[in-house]
């Protein structure tokens, strides 16, 4: 009876400790926290501050299928060798990592305007991050409601 | 083996600027998804993407995972002088593919 009583114990405390570890398991979530966002996005601007605007950010406000979202950045500038774009970097909140893409010009690129397909793992907010030649930063963001996620599914 | 797609006009005037289309075959695995048998699938993508217009780079993209599949671009550039555009992807496991298009400006 003692003996019993003692295994079930055990088993009962056997089961707690697993549960618990189950539950510590699922809330480490694969993904970036705006948080490492902020954080890679100190990692390219540095000390300097972002104002919001001259970026223009376009991304469908729905999209079916996150392995492939259309993406269009533009940044207003004459494109001189005096005042142009440096680089137009794009970072995500919810992907596993922040970082999406870079795109680096010149005044020989004419205009700062490129278009790519993104992946997105989650519905989210994207931001997008210009590097004029004076040194200044601008920025723009768009919500994006995802309703098959990329990166989740089995190869 | 990679299979890439430029897109560049032919001719163009001194000073337009002329838009480039690129796409190239690749399955830019991210290195986050796993098998059924929960296995890790290595990261495979490519890493960098430069554009040089007669040996000057008018343009560079650097990937992440997050670049879908067969990454494609839209970008721009001057056309300064006839000549010809060459495009570099590299990439993980030794990755490298390159494409050149002849242009002519008058």
């Amino acid at each position: 009876m003692d003996d019993h009583e003692t295994s079930r114990r055990t088993f009962l405390q056997a089961a707690a400790a697993g549960l618990g570890l189950g539950a510590v398991i699922t809330v480490a979530p694969a993904q970036a926290t705006p948080k490492e966002m902020e954080d890679a996005v100190r990692k390219v601007v540095g000390q300097a501050s972002v104002s919001k605007g001259r970026v223009k950010l376009e991304l469908p406000p729905l999209s079916e299928n996150g392995n492939t979202v259309p993406l269009t950045v533009s940044v207003e500038s004459p494109m001189t060798p005096a005042d142009h774009v440096r680089a137009i970097h794009v970072f995500t909140e919810l992907n596993p990592q922040p970082d999406v893409v870079s795109f680096r010009f010149g005044p020989r690129a004419g205009h700062a305007r490129v278009s790519t397909r993104i992946r997105l793992a989650n519905t989210q907010t994207v931001t997008a991050i210009g590097e004029l030649s004076d040194g200044s930063f601008w920025s723009a963001s768009a919500a994006v409601v995802v309703t098959l996620a990329a990166c989740l599914e089995d190869a | 083996m990679a299979n890439a797609l430029v897109n560049v006009p032919a001719r163009a005037r001194r000073g337009e600027i002329i838009e480039i289309k690129t796409l190239i075959s690749h399955p830019m695995e991210t290195g986050y998804r796993r098998t059924q048998l929960g296995a890790r699938v290595p990261r495979d993508i490519i890493r960098l993407f430069v554009c040089t217009y007669n040996g000057t780079e008018v343009f560079r993209a650097e990937l992440h995972p997050a670049i879908a599949a067969n990454p494609f671009f839209v970008f721009s550039t001057v056309a300064t002088e006839s000549g010809s555009l060459a495009f570099q992807w590299t990439g993980d496991n030794g990755f490298s593919a390159t494409e050149t298009a002849p242009i002519t400006v008058e």
